[in-house]
């Protein structure tokens, strides 16, 4: 690590504030904050041109732990704040902390219209499929069935899944992690960030008190090999302890082969800026399919804020700097005497 | 006078005033045809005000009554204050529009109709048994009846313009003859066609069919004997200065654009289209030149959130909406008085409840704008007086607002929004810059975002981008000064306290309470808002019959300016008239403890001069 005291050599510790870290013991969040700090040290950004934005919810106490600025606003409408945030000064990046009930209920509108204006914002959503501040009712992503306070015969809805939602809304960087697998979600983090246009990472958030071990079938340490497959641009579909497995796509319709009837060219490489590959990826889960994590879909797009500024610049150009003279004395004006 | 070959006999009258409506089908173009008779005289140096009424629906199905647009213009040669309580001549294009709005019509004034359109399914539409042109209901009337539709097709026989664009044309050939009637010029209204549909939407066919028609229209008034005589209104003795003729949308846009240049800041305009507030929208859109951004918001939500994600970030957060859209921005509203960042929300308020009248004007949001919020949530609320007033009404509320750090809710209404008035405009020079002071990097040491002025109480606006600046802010209730959450009880006694002393001390710096006319006497009228028109025709009246009676308008509504109390006690009556069912009314006599006399009305229209002269000679004659 660069030793010098210039500015990009802050730490992970530079980003950390005096204020208690107030999650339950175990939650899942911590590990998140964790990786969110050392990500913003290790893109070398500066503390003061960072801005963290987020909704109601437990992980939406996210800012005021992180030394940057950071606005902790109302329920489901980070989206939209952080929209003017980043046109108002395209210069700042732009985080939004939310999780599944503050983006997909209550905030789902802003959600989808801020990833279709693909406005330069990075969405992290924490779910954890309940709503935990609220202590513990079900949420938009919870599963049919679910028992929960407010569904004591079991939920009747039938869930969102984020990544289709969010590439119905035409979001151009789409991704998804976990808490406890902080190399690549710090990894995926990262990209989100490089991303011009908005950016949408899951990231599967244990909450040990309302929702304990909802993703454990999937992210277990000793299982997660078998049960995920990481998205990774150009690298083939392999998975497995023993990377013996692979998936093919046929017709659309995602498959697992065996790498020995196959062979490792007989595997699907993953391109990240494929719609129908992407699209075929969503709907999987495991246990019939390895979970997909990584990144879906990661295509260029010119950002809103920079067509926005692209306009002003143009009508700059054609009419000169605005005068308050101008403005005032337009139109057909008359003289009294 | 333009009078050329057989009007030679005709007398000229001279008038120092004149009101005109033009009705017809919301699709008759009406709203042109009087923007058009309004820009002309405004040229001609009258003094004017209208009074545009049009129907919620687009296109409502032709010829019925729901679907009548109507354009009121007054113009005179002395100073008015509203846009006429009766028309003296209105043009009605078919029965519908004359049914509609033959109630407002005096005996002995005039009306104007196209007779092609009384055929028998036009009466049906318009729900007439009989023809009135050929019953006796228009006995009182002196009815110029005119064959448009024919008179339009016989003028554009041969343009090449298809039957339907032909009967399109009609809206200026009748204003043709009210040109003609008042001796108005055609040259502006041939320009603007000209420009119009000539350059901006290149259907030059077009401009010159309407050009055929105007001329058409002001030969055939001159050489029909149905007019003897024409009428002129000579230009007002305004007071000294230039003017331009002004809707109160537009000079509210104007307006929000030179408050942010004044204060040196990017204007942010985040909105969602709303009925009768988009104007402004559609307005700010045009001067992208002066490095505004406007944002069309997914919905009324996300309008008022972009602005505060805006005002975090330094620029000048502004949000438009009318009653309906001001509700949903309730929640998002107190976040902004939570976090004290500076925010304009404009309300051009409509008809409530609910989706309630779009298009009618009604002042019923005061109270939602004052308390509509949960929590002990103050807010400063300005209100503008009239049309043109309505530019110094946003840059006062753009003052509030980044002085103070604080949302402040500027209430305008339909009538004004629509409503036409010379707006006599302002030395450049003679604008005060506001100030606005962002912490820089220096005042680091010992920086809390909470830290207040002395003066103001206003905390500091410190930008992201600022090193050394990083803080978090948030809804939660925060402690003084560090602005850490902070739950204590002490602690949000003492910051609900703050609050409300931030806002509370606005009174001191501005104007105190003043009254127009006599100090004391028998009766003050005290208005807020677009009222101010027809209070200020009807005491005037009254005053020049020497009665002791005098008028107050109030720009603020929280804080209330100081004085007032005592001011009002001076009278033997209060009166406040209001276009809601008594709210100012309710709001001033709970804090200031004294006996207000409530006039109100909410009928989608603003009060007439008459009604207000009737309600204190009323009160003056003690009954």
């Amino acid at each position: 690590m660069n030793t010098s005291l210039s500015e990009s050599s802050l730490t992970k510790k530079d980003f950390k504030t005096d204020q208690d870290v107030r999650w339950c013991p175990g939650c899942g969040d911590y590990a998140v904050l964790n990786a969110v700090q050392s990500v913003v040290a290790a893109l070398g950004k500066k503390r003061e041109d960072i801005v963290f934005i987020s909704g109601i919810g437990c992980s939406s106490r996210f800012p005021y732990y992180m030394n940057t600025y950071g606005f902790h606003t109302i329920h489901g409408r980070a989206p939209a704040i952080a929209t003017g945030t980043k046109l108002a000064n395209p210069d700042l990046d732009v985080w939004v902390v939310t999780g599944d009930g503050d983006a997909m209920s209550i905030g789902g509108n802003h959600l989808i219209h801020a990833l279709r204006r693909r406005i330069g914002i990075k969405i992290m959503m924490f779910n954890n499929r309940i709503y935990g501040l609220t202590k513990g009712q079900y949420s938009p992503t919870s599963e049919v069935g679910k028992v929960t306070k407010s569904t004591p015969m079991g939920s009747l809805d039938t869930p969102f899944d984020p990544i289709q939602l969010v590439l119905g809304a035409g979001a151009t960087f789409i991704a998804r992690s976990v808490d406890i697998m902080g190399p690549h979600l710090q990894d995926t983090l990262a990209k989100a960030a490089a991303h011009e246009g908005g950016a949408f990472v899951e990231i599967f958030q244990n909450c040990n008190i309302f929702n304990n071990r909802a993703f454990e079938r999937d992210v277990a340490r000793d299982v997660r090999e078998d049960r995920l497959i990481d998205l990774q641009h150009g690298e083939k579909m392999i998975f497995g302890k023993e990377r013996d497995r692979g998936i093919v796509i046929n017709q659309g319709v995602p498959a697992v082969v065996k790498l020995a009837d196959v062979g490792e060219n007989g595997v699907q490489v993953w391109d990240e800026t494929n719609p129908s590959l992407t699209f075929a990826m969503t709907a999987m889960a495991s246990p019939e399919i390895p979970t997909p994590i990584g990144v879906f879909r990661n295509v260029p797009t010119r950002s809103l804020e920079a067509g926005v500024h692209g306009q002003i610049a143009v009508a700059t150009k054609k009419s000169g700097p605005g005068k308050l003279k101008d403005l005032i004395y337009g139109g057909d004006t008359w003289t009294a005497e | 006078m333009p009078s050329d070959s057989n009007g030679a006999e005709k007398s000229v009258e001279r008038l120092d005033q004149a009101t005109i409506r033009f009705a017809g089908d919301s699709g008759d173009g009406m709203q042109i045809t009087g923007m058009q008779f309004t820009n002309t005289s405004a040229i001609l140096g009258n003094d004017l005000a209208t009074f545009p009424d049009y129907p919620a629906e687009i296109r409502a199905p032709a010829g019925t009554l729901p679907g009548v647009s109507g354009f009121q213009v007054r113009f005179s040669s002395y100073n008015i204050h509203t846009p006429g309580d009766c028309p003296d001549v209105l043009v009605a294009m078919n029965p519908a529009a004359l049914k509609v709005n033959l109630p407002d019509m005096k005996p002995g004034t005039t009306i104007i109709v196209n007779t092609d359109s009384f055929g028998k399914l036009d009466l049906q539409k318009a729900k007439c048994e009989t023809n009135p042109l050929e019953d006796d209901s228009l006995a009182a009337f002196r009815v110029v009846k005119v064959a448009l539709s024919t008179l339009i097709k016989e003028t554009l026989k041969d343009s090449g313009l298809d039957g339907k664009t032909v009967q399109r044309c009609k809206n200026f050939f009748a204003l043709g003859m009210v040109y003609w009637l008042y001796n108005r010029p055609l040259d502006n209204t041939e320009a603007w066609l000209n420009e119009t549909f000539g350059k901006k939407k290149g259907k030059p066919e077009i401009a010159d069919g309407n050009i055929r028609a105007l001329r058409a229209g002001h030969n055939y008034a001159d050489i029909t004997g149905e007019f003897q005589t024409s009428y002129e209104v000579p230009k007002a003795k305004l007071e000294p200065g230039v003017y331009r003729n002004i809707q109160g949308n537009e000079a509210l846009s104007i307006g929000l654009v030179a408050g942010s240049q004044l204060c040196g800041k990017t204007l942010f305009l985040g909105s969602y289209p709303i009925t009768p507030a988009s104007d402004i929208l559609h307005q700010v859109a045009n001067y992208k030149n002066f490095g505004v951004v406007t944002f069309q918001a997914e919905d009324e939500i996300a309008a008022i959130c972009s602005a505060i994600g805006a005002s975090f970030a330094g620029s000048l957060g502004v949000t438009t909406t009318s009653g309906p859209g001001f509700a949903l921005k309730s929640e998002a509203l107190n976040l902004a008085v939570m976090t004290e960042l500076p925010l304009v929300v404009v309300d051009v308020q409509r008809g409530g409840p609910s989706t309630g009248l779009p298009t009618k004007t009604e002042q019923s949001d005061l109270l939602q704008a004052l308390f509509g919020r949960n929590g002990d949530s103050p807010i400063p609320v300005v209100a503008s007086l009239t049309a043109a007033d309505c530019f110094d009404a946003a840059l006062e509320a753009v003052r509030l607002a980044v002085t103070y750090m604080t949302p402040v809710v500027l209430l305008s209404d339909g009538y004004l929004a629509n409503g036409a008035e010379p707006w006599r405009l302002p030395n450049i020079e003679d604008l005060a810059p506001i100030e606005v002071r962002h912490p820089a990097p220096e005042d680091a040491e010992g920086f809390e975002p909470f830290k207040r002025d002395e003066t103001t109480l206003a905390r500091p606006w410190a930008l992201p981008g600022t090193k050394g600046l990083e803080h978090r802010i948030g809804g939660l209730e925060k402690k003084d000064g560090n602005g850490n959450i902070n739950y204590d009880a002490d602690n949000h006694q003492r910051m609900t306290d703050l609050r409300h002393a931030k806002i509370a001390g606005i009174a001191h710096a501005i104007p105190p309470f003043s009254v127009h006319g006599p100090e004391e006497g028998r009766v003050l009228v005290l208005g807020w808002g677009s009222t101010t028109g027809a209070i200020t025709g009807a005491v005037e009246r009254l005053q020049g019959r020497g009665e002791r009676v005098a008028r107050a308008h109030l720009r603020h509504l929280n804080p209330l300016p100081l004085g007032m109390k005592d001011a009002l006690e001076r009278f033997d009556h209060v009166l406040v008239p209001e276009m809601n069912t008594g709210q100012l009314a309710f709001l001033l006599q709970g804090k200031l403890g004294i006996e207000i006399k409530s006039m109100t009305k909410v009928q989608g229209l603003p009060f007439k001069t008459e009604e207000i002269l009737d309600a204190v000679q009323q009160l003056l004659d003690g009954e």
